[in-house]
């Protein structure tokens, strides 16, 4: 193998793993440390420079970075990246006059952002510091798009949803709330330089079966329904309740139907528990509210009679895979399962709808009706509009929104400068070295054995009385303590001088989880069989030196490092040492 | 400050034979400097026991005083272990071994330890072919006083203060061929894939079985002009042999080259093959040993790999010939035959 060449930022970002899995590439190990220090605020910056929400997503983001959190491959769980965010939002003191405020003087340009959900927010944050005059248009009483009408009040508190939309809308941001814009065509005739487009994926998925028609007035659309539960258009549901899906948002509705009175709330799956959507913790919340969910039963029909909804039959399958991994659902020949029901929510999925966009305006649309965008600068085929979140390639997350929400935002800046969009900002790195002394690392090196700690919720009794109840009460800080000290610092990286090793094998006899091995070089493959321990993560990197004196080369497998500094500790030449590498996507305003 | 080793260890590494994992022979953390050989030669040890799925119970680590004396606390935490008075340690070593025979003796010893004041000691422990491993971490330098020259520097090798050291070097590996011990071996404590293989075949000789393991001390004897120093041992190396160890229910899977090896087979079975990188060299004819030692140090390189080994040793007890049952276990049953044996004997005498 070549050596490895470390001045490549993307070789030590995806050495830390739960920033390179962020679609933000937040510098989580950077605000976990400042979280273990109590210097919550500035904690609460970091995340906020990068993305935007962190009270929000603190309390309702995918997390992909968990999956791919080192500590789950050392032991079962991944740190608690996702609620140690809320822990700095939860205790921050005053922010405000951290976050840049928009100049008096305008620069003189004017964007229009349609949707007022998490991508357009962004763009608004972003680009208000640089002088844009921004004018975000919803068809809401009120900023937050999905993030209000679909995550229910008692995972995400609207006190804590207000504040951070208004960080934003207070950098002087022209609101044109309860304004639903029904024509592109208009939107360009008005003197916008760019226009960005972030109405998010807002047509929940029918399901025409028999008896749809008939029963329509106790069927319902699963975001629907949460908009209207969210806008106090819905307070109640009937004592049967039925939900037709196995995503997330199936798990917010059922949840939130336990609270307006469905005492028997049941969530049908048609395929396997494996593969629903939703996220585990999601279905666990759900389960832990006495929701049943069933699975292998798609629906056949609804029963309705004299004109009133009955229940929902079911049939009963199994699946099965072909050799190409492609499932197929066999009816198992078992009778059909009928299951009473009051209501029934289909939440199966949601698609982009831009009826209000004219097809004639330059704007090209591909597939699925999605338009044809620039996978880099969210350009559309008409230079001055620009797409985002969940409008752009279909249905993510806030986490991806906010991403094409900075992205946007720099096209849009170049765009409006008349420079090159294509021509994208480095991102800003920095590789420091972290010894203050004899044992002593600017960080707490020391592997903590603890297991990852649960967080606290609210009784059931109380929260199931009232939707607004949030059920999570978060990590106390002692405890924000204690499952901070469990994050791998992978942000603090072995690096490698190959000049000054003099090969005594120290750093390989004291490691802890035996990644380092000297040895003659080879192909990666070869390699890989031939280390101190199996290499058998191929999604993990080969550090690889140039050659030693010894005509081998030093070999390090990132997969399972623990970052401990042993190695670095152990060397007697500081051949290898311990230096913080801060990766930080640029963004088109420089926030901290 | 922190200076913990972390619990977690690679969740792909396999146990051995009898279900330990590797970690299970390792020790508290070093307190050496960082860098030192003599951890990697710990670092050896572990991996020797590991592989060769020794039972930690039924090991004793000994050793006397100096920096290569601390180590038994850093490898095989779970096995007994004795730190004696300095160059003492071959007493104990004899004393244990006579005791129980059942346990395998693991010494540790440097060159001040073993080369000054305990030279005596080892001279005799290994003239009468006690059933144990010697290892001696050799730096050349009292590494725990600050570095002075010791009793195995070579002459003329520069100290870190810059002298040139005036007087003769003991070479152990000399010495005790021509003591006539019955395992004599040589390594570097940079070089893992020879050490390793040289501990375990060590481990199974039946006798006193002797590595003189040169171990470069990082603090005071690894600058230009010592002869112990991680770059000068490297630069004139020059082994005999490209060694394997066989256990004895491992069946041989590798194939030799005819003319350029040898093997030897040990009294349990076991066998080391060694790929002879010189032609005219027996490992079992001590002349041809001594020889070649004596030509490698005219020749400025230093001589490592097995360089000596007598298939047909008969260690201590079977000189003494002691019964196979281990001393400490026997009670006053079999000590004491009893009257009616004693009237016996005391008839012959009538």
């Amino acid at each position: 193998m070549k050596p490895t060449n470390i001045n490549n930022p993307e070789y030590f970002h995806k050495v830390v793993d739960c920033q390179y899995a962020c679609p933000a590439h937040t510098p989580v190990p950077e605000y976990i440390r400042l979280i273990a220090a109590e210097r919550y605020t500035e904690a609460y910056m970091v995340n906020w420079e990068s993305n935007v929400f962190p009270g929000i997503l603190g309390r309702t983001c995918d997390r992909p970075c968990e999956p791919a959190c080192r500590r789950g491959r050392i032991e079962e769980e991944p740190v608690a990246i996702c609620r140690l965010k809320r822990v700095a939002a939860d205790n921050k003191g005053e922010v405000k006059s951290r976050m840049p405020q928009a100049p008096e003087k305008k620069n003189g340009k004017k964007i229009a952002l349609i949707g007022g959900g998490p991508a357009s927010l962004t763009v608004a944050r972003d680009l208000a510091p640089l002088g844009y005059e921004i004018h975000l248009y919803d068809d809401w009483h009120k900023g937050g798009g999905m993030m209000r009408s679909q995550i229910p009040a008692f995972r995400l508190p609207e006190s804590v949803l207000d504040e951070e939309v208004n960080y934003i809308l207070e950098m002087g941001i022209h609101t044109h709330f309860n304004h639903y814009v029904s024509s592109m065509k208009e939107m360009l005739e008005k003197d916008y330089d760019a226009i960005f487009v972030g109405t998010g994926a807002p047509k929940g998925r029918d399901l025409i079966l028999p008896g749809r028609e008939e029963g329509a007035k106790n069927i319902h659309i699963g975001i629907e329904f949460l908009a209207n539960v969210a806008f106090s258009h819905v307070d109640k549901i009937g004592k049967k309740v039925i939900i037709l899906g196995g995503g997330n948002t199936a798990m917010d509705c059922c949840r939130t139907s336990r609270r307006l009175g469905g005492d028997e709330v049941t969530v049908v799956v048609r395929s396997p528990f494996e593969e629903m959507k939703a996220s585990p913790w999601e279905i666990e919340d759900a389960r832990a509210e006495d929701i049943p969910i069933l699975n292998n039963m798609p629906p056949k029909e609804f029963v309705v009679e004299n004109g009133r909804l009955k229940g929902v039959i079911f049939e009963k399958v199994r699946a099965e895979y072909d050799e190409n991994g492609r499932r197929k659902l066999v009816p198992t020949g078992e009778p059909d399962v009928f299951i009473e029901a009051d209501d029934v929510i289909i939440a199966i999925g949601q698609d982009n709808a831009f009826p209000w966009i004219e097809r004639d305006l330059g704007i090209e649309f591909g597939k699925w009706d999605i338009p044809v965008l620039d996978k880099v600068s969210f350009q559309s085929t008409l230079p001055q509009v620009f797409f985002g979140g969940d409008a752009a390639f279909g249905p993510e997350n806030i986490i991806t929104a906010v991403a094409h929400g900075h992205q946007a935002a720099i096209s849009i800046d170049l765009y409006c400068q008349g420079k090159d969009i294509l021509d994208r900002p480095s991102p800003m790195t920095n590789l420091i070295h972290q010894k203050m002394g004899i044992h002593e690392w600017s960080y707490d090196s020391a592997v903590v054995d603890d297991l990852r700690y649960k967080v606290p919720h609210e009784v059931k009794s109380i929260t199931l009385t009232n939707r607004k109840i949030e059920v999570e009460l978060g990590f106390d800080p002692p405890t924000g303590f204690k499952e901070a000290q469990r994050c791998l610092n992978c942000d603090i990286q072995t690096v490698f001088t190959a000049s000054t090793c003099i090969e005594c094998d120290a750093c390989v006899d004291i490691c802890p989880t035996s990644c380092i091995t000297f040895t003659e070089n080879g192909e990666e493959e070869d390699l890989r069989t031939r280390l101190s321990a199996p290499a058998e993560n191929k999604t993990q990197d080969l550090y690889v030196s140039e050659v030693l004196p010894t005509k081998r080369v030093m070999v390090k497998d990132e997969d399972v490092c623990l970052h401990c500094g042993l190695c670095a500790e152990r060397c007697p030449t500081s051949a290898w040492d311990m230096q913080k590498f801060l990766y930080n996507v640029t963004k088109a305003s420089k926030i901290l | 400050m922190t200076y913990i080793k972390p619990k977690f260890r690679h969740p792909g590494l396999k146990r051995n034979k009898i279900g330990f994992a590797k970690s299970d022979y390792e020790g508290a953390i070093s307190t050496l400097c960082a860098g030192c050989g003599h951890d990697s030669i710990s670092g050896a040890i572990i991996q020797a026991c590991y592989e060769m799925a020794i039972e930690p119970h039924h090991l004793a680590k000994l050793s006397g005083i100096g920096c290569s004396s601390k180590t038994p606390t850093y490898f095989l935490g779970n096995s007994h272990g004795f730190n004696s008075v300095h160059g003492r340690m071959p007493s104990i070593a004899t004393g244990a071994n006579l005791a129980n025979r059942d346990l395998i003796y693991l010494g540790v010893s440097g060159d001040g330890d073993s080369a000054s004041i305990g030279l005596g000691q080892f001279c005799h422990v290994l003239r009468r072919n006690l059933n144990m491993v010697y290892i001696v971490m050799n730096n050349g330098c009292y590494g725990l006083t600050k570095g002075q020259d010791s009793a195995t520097a070579d002459p003329g090798s520069v100290s870190k203060e810059g002298s040139n050291n005036a007087f003769q070097a003991i070479d152990l590996v000399g010495l005790s061929l021509e003591l006539g011990a019955t395992f004599v071996a040589r390594s570097f404590s940079g070089d893992k894939k020879q050490l390793v293989p040289l501990i375990k075949a060590a481990m199974s000789h039946p006798g006193f079985a002797f590595l003189d393991i040169i171990s470069p001390c990082v603090t005071f004897n690894n600058n230009p002009g010592s002869t112990k120093s991680y770059d000068y041992v490297r630069e004139h190396i020059a082994a005999t042999s490209r060694l394997d160890f066989v256990p004895e229910e491992k069946e041989i899977t590798v194939s030799y080259e005819e003319g350029t090896s040898a093997s030897v087979r040990l009294h349990d079975g076991s066998l080391i093959h060694l790929q002879k990188l010189s032609p005219h060299w027996d490992p079992t004819d001590r002349d041809s040993a001594m020889n070649h030692l004596q030509k490698a140090k005219s020749h400025g390189e230093i001589l490592t790999g097995l360089l000596y080994i007598d298939p047909h040793s008969g260690d201590l007890h079977q000189l003494l010939d002691t019964v196979a049952q281990p001393l400490n276990t026997l009670r006053e049953k079999e000590l004491c035959p009893g009257r009616a044996v004693l009237e016996e004997i005391n008839a012959e005498y009538r």
